[in-house]
């Protein structure tokens, strides 16, 4: 009982500072709609910053000094951030700036290796806390009792700022209509601002105070971001009080699951997370949105079927394609088979998000799902390759069923969160389920038959599906059924009043892209010849959705380019430096604030025109309608 | 002249919307944007306060010319802007909806407080502490005309103040345009509803399909029932 009450205390420690990391991107959430990945790359920062300050500032005081000094160093770097980067994009489709963040974060997580070294790092302990109170009878850090007490005491300055402030009350404001408060003479571009470093000052503070708890490593970010997110859609977006009650319900989860269901742990908290979006759509103390600005995959021009120059092109890229083995060594073929497959994953993220308007951050778990089809036909019946090929995707199949279900009755980013909460379920089970799925050890030994095991033949049989599900892809995007789906995606209402059934028709979409995917899976496992958890994990998700904008997802063939130019991009760094991610992340900040509207985005609306003399006023399609 | 608007283009996307729409108005001045629905009223005040981004043409206020910039530049230099779909923060109170269109006092324009507000609009000062959410439509556009007048505009423009709301409650919205221009304001209104705007308007613009099709005083306009007939009849 009376280690129940410490263990239920040291739940409250973590709640805090989650809740801390939690309240800042919400609240940037709610005022900018920026999903800010970099939030537990400044979460990570903060500890940093913190660790070189305690560590440098000396007598008594320097330590509580240090930990506010840390996050107001950090929340100015991410005012700059904000002013530099994110101001030239929010104009962008919705979501861009996850990409330009996500950038961020791979530059943040290279930097401070290179600044801190990759070590772990240990942090003095408090001065005036460092021992520990006697509770019933248990030891219990006094830091941690501290702790606890940060998180309702921020909640409360939280609740004064914006209910007692004019600045809190223009935030607030802002969260429901940004545009009107512009038309009242409020400068959004300074709102934003400040906003923006409030959020990065509590992410900031949230890393900082945890120095005496944990060790500080490069590898925080994305621990806290996942968690972050979750707590920010239980609680119902942009609700600070909300981000505090989901912040206590994860941590004491954390807390007791570990203890209680030592076999299901991880799947608990998107398990909860799950059934909260199913039962609450809005998190537990959100609010139904409005109606939605215009839906992310909203075609900058209308899609058209290839015209006679694209189709040229298309077929010279395969005819190509088809050409390479004739130069190409084992090495460059692998590479390319590689490529390949992820080109067909967007393809299907694509069909997902771009053709259905929901948008996935759990795309790897169709993936993963079609992989682990395979393996496990391989490793319980020994199935052949022509076999493992075609039932592999079924368990895709299924899968994006089933979770479709779930995801179609949501939109906008809690839909993206299910999906996530989706992926997190199926990776924690393979992760755990040790017997059947090896777990970490994953599953080897899934070959190709003996006539495809030649690099080449391989590389021709992927390239024949990949074509295949590419040009079935866009079948279905230029079918009647992509056109009711697309009508969806662009407004729900006129969708629905002539007729069609939203639901079924994006479920349908769901399941389709899902399947594709779990195709591309199944071609990865017999590629690599083994299986880990780690094609269902998020990193996974992260880049098929890197690719489909980074391709430009209000194009076509947007997502083809996108996740040729980063696999491509990133097989190439991973093999010629260590600091890839650097570099990798500092050429997608570039990318995006160069082409907004992503690569065949850029090339439609920018270039085309200039090689057909056709004059058309270019202008940004209104946003929001006003006539 | 109060404001001036030459040659103003509109565009959605490709989408042509507004043609060459001109107009001026005086210090001091009340003046209609009649039209139907779909006219192009809306598009009009929107560009003029610097919601639209595909505009050309020339809009100048009160000797600066503002086409081209940023919304909030615009309201800044005592240009109001009421729009025609209410917009009130629902979440937030009274109090704190007119604490959003906060804004220093202007030379040349009325100054109000929260108190005068309430006394132009009696409701409102009943419910200081409602949110917004829980108001009547016609409470609702109150409450957005007062919190555009927090910003002590000197220019306010009204997108539809009379849609959607009962006769006893237009009444009071008239009472209290008549005292706003009273103080000096100048006051574009864009309205369908023609007994409306005859009750407080001195002159008239007739748009329709994004054209400026007449413009006259009301009174010209009372005798020229052609005109009415042909772009606003019901």
């Amino acid at each position: 009982m009376d280690f129940l009450f410490v263990q239920f205390l040291n739940g409250l420690a973590s709640a805090s500072a989650l809740f801390l990391v939690a309240s800042g991107l919400s609240i940037i959430f709610g005022v900018t709609r920026i999903v800010n990945f970099a939030h537990g790359a400044f979460y990570m920062l903060g500890a940093y910053v913190a660790y070189t300050l305690t560590t440098t500032l000396t007598g008594p005081l320097g330590f509580w000094v240090a930990l506010p000094l840390a996050a107001v160093i950090v929340a100015a770097l991410g005012a700059l951030v904000e002013m530099t980067l994110l101001r030239r994009i929010y104009e962008a489709p919705e979501l861009f700036q996850l990409l330009a963040t996500f950038g961020l974060t791979l530059m943040v997580e290279d930097l401070v290796v290179l600044i801190w070294g990759p070590e772990d790092l240990l942090g003095p302990r408090a001065p005036g806390l460092e021992g520990a109170v006697n509770i019933f009878g248990q030891l219990f850090p006094a830091y941690d009792l501290m702790l606890i007490a940060l998180g309702p005491i921020v909640l409360a300055g939280l609740w004064l700022l914006f209910h007692k402030t004019r600045w809190g009350v223009l935030v607030r404001a802002a969260t429901q209509d940004r545009t009107m408060v512009a038309a009242l003479g409020v400068n959004q571009a300074w709102l934003f601002t400040s906003v923006f470093t409030l959020g990065i000052f509590l992410a900031a503070l949230g890393g900082a105070v945890q120095i005496p708890r944990e060790a500080v490593h490069h590898m925080m970010d994305l621990q806290i971001i996942v968690e972050a997110f979750v707590i920010v859609v239980i609680g119902g977006l942009g609700n600070v009080f909300g981000a505090f009650l989901a912040a206590f319900i994860i941590a004491e989860l954390n807390a007791f699951g570990i203890l209680l269901f030592p076999k299901i742990s991880l799947v608990l908290v998107f398990l909860v997370m799950a059934v909260v979006l199913v039962v609450r759509p809005w998190g537990l103390l959100g609010k139904p949105e409005g109606a939605a600005r215009a839906a992310v995959g909203t075609a900058l021009q209308p899609w058209k079927r290839l015209g006679a120059r694209g189709r040229n092109l298309s077929l010279g890229l395969l005819l190509v394609l088809a050409l390479l083995p004739v130069f190409a060594g084992n090495y460059l073929l692998a590479v390319s088979t590689e490529i390949l497959i992820f080109v067909l994953f967007a393809a299907s993220l694509h069909l997902m998000m771009g053709v259905g308007g929901m948008v996935s951050f759990g795309h790897a778990a169709y993936f993963g799902l079609g992989a682990y089809g395979a393996a496990l036909l391989v490793r319980f019946t020994g199935a052949p390759m022509e076999v493992g090929l075609w039932a592999g995707p079924l368990l895709a199949v299924a899968g994006a069923a089933l979770f479709g279900w779930f995801c179609v009755r949501l939109s906008g980013v809690y839909l993206a969160m299910l999906t996530l909460a989706f992926a997190q379920i199926v990776w924690s089970i393979v992760f755990q389920w040790y017997e059947v799925t090896g777990g970490d050890n994953g599953i080897l030994g899934i070959w190709p038959s003996s006539w495809a095991s030649d690099p080449m033949v391989f590389y021709y049989l992927t390239l024949g599906i990949v074509t295949l599900g590419i040009l079935a892809i866009r079948r279905i995007v230029f079918a009647p059924f992509g056109y009711a789906v697309r009508g969806c995606r662009d407004s729900v209402l006129r969708a629905e009043s002539i007729g069609m059934n939203r639901m079924s028709l994006q479920w349908l979409c769901f399941t389709l892209a899902g399947s594709f995917a779990g195709f591309a899976g199944v071609l990865y496992a017999y590629l690599k010849g083994s299986v880990f958890p780690d094609v269902l994990a998020i990193p996974t998700s992260v880049d098929g959705l890197v690719m489909v904008l980074l391709g430009g997802i209000q194009t076509v063939a947007g997502p083809v380019v996108g996740a040729a130019v980063y696999e491509a991009l990133s097989i190439y760094m991973t093999s010629e430096t260590d600091l890839w991610k650097l570099i990798l992340g500092g050429l997608i900040v570039v990318l995006v604030v160069a082409f907004p509207e992503g690569i065949v985005g850029f090339w439609q609306r920018r270039v085309q025109p200039l090689l057909s003399d056709r004059d058309g006023r270019d202008e940004e399609p209104a946003r929001e309608g006003t006539a | 002249m109060k404001l001036e608007i030459h040659h103003l283009n509109t565009w959605y996307g490709r989408a042509h919307i507004l043609f060459d729409v001109h107009a001026r108005v005086g210090h001091g001045e009340v003046v209609a944007f009649l039209g139907r629905n779909g006219a192009g009223k809306t598009t009009t005040f929107a560009s003029i306060v610097g919601l639209v981004p595909g505009i050309t043409g020339d809009i100048v206020f009160d000797g600066t010319t503002v086409s081209g910039r940023k919304a909030h530049e615009i309201v800044r230099l005592g240009l109001g802007y009421v729009p025609e779909d209410r917009r009130i923060f629902t979440d937030l109170t009274v109090e704190e909806n007119l604490m959003v269109g906060r804004q220093p006092p202007r030379e040349g324009a009325p100054t109000w407080t929260p108190d005068m507000l309430y006394t132009l609009f009696p409701n409102l000062a009943e419910m200081r502490k409602r949110p917004g959410g829980q108001m009547s439509g016609g409470e609702q556009q109150m409450l957005t005309i007062a919190r555009t007048l927090m910003g002590n505009p000197s220019l306010v423009l009204l997108d539809e103040p009379s849609e959607g709301l009962a006769p006893k409650i237009v009444e009071q919205m008239a009472e209290a345009l008549t005292e706003m221009k009273r103080q000096g304001l100048t006051i574009i209104l864009s309205e369908q509803n023609l007994h409306f705007a005859r009750l407080i308007s001195d002159r008239a613009y007739i748009i329709e399909k994004g054209r400026i099709r007449y413009e006259g005083t009301m009174d010209e306009l009372e005798a020229n029932p052609q005109v009415r007939d042909a772009y606003l009849a019901v």
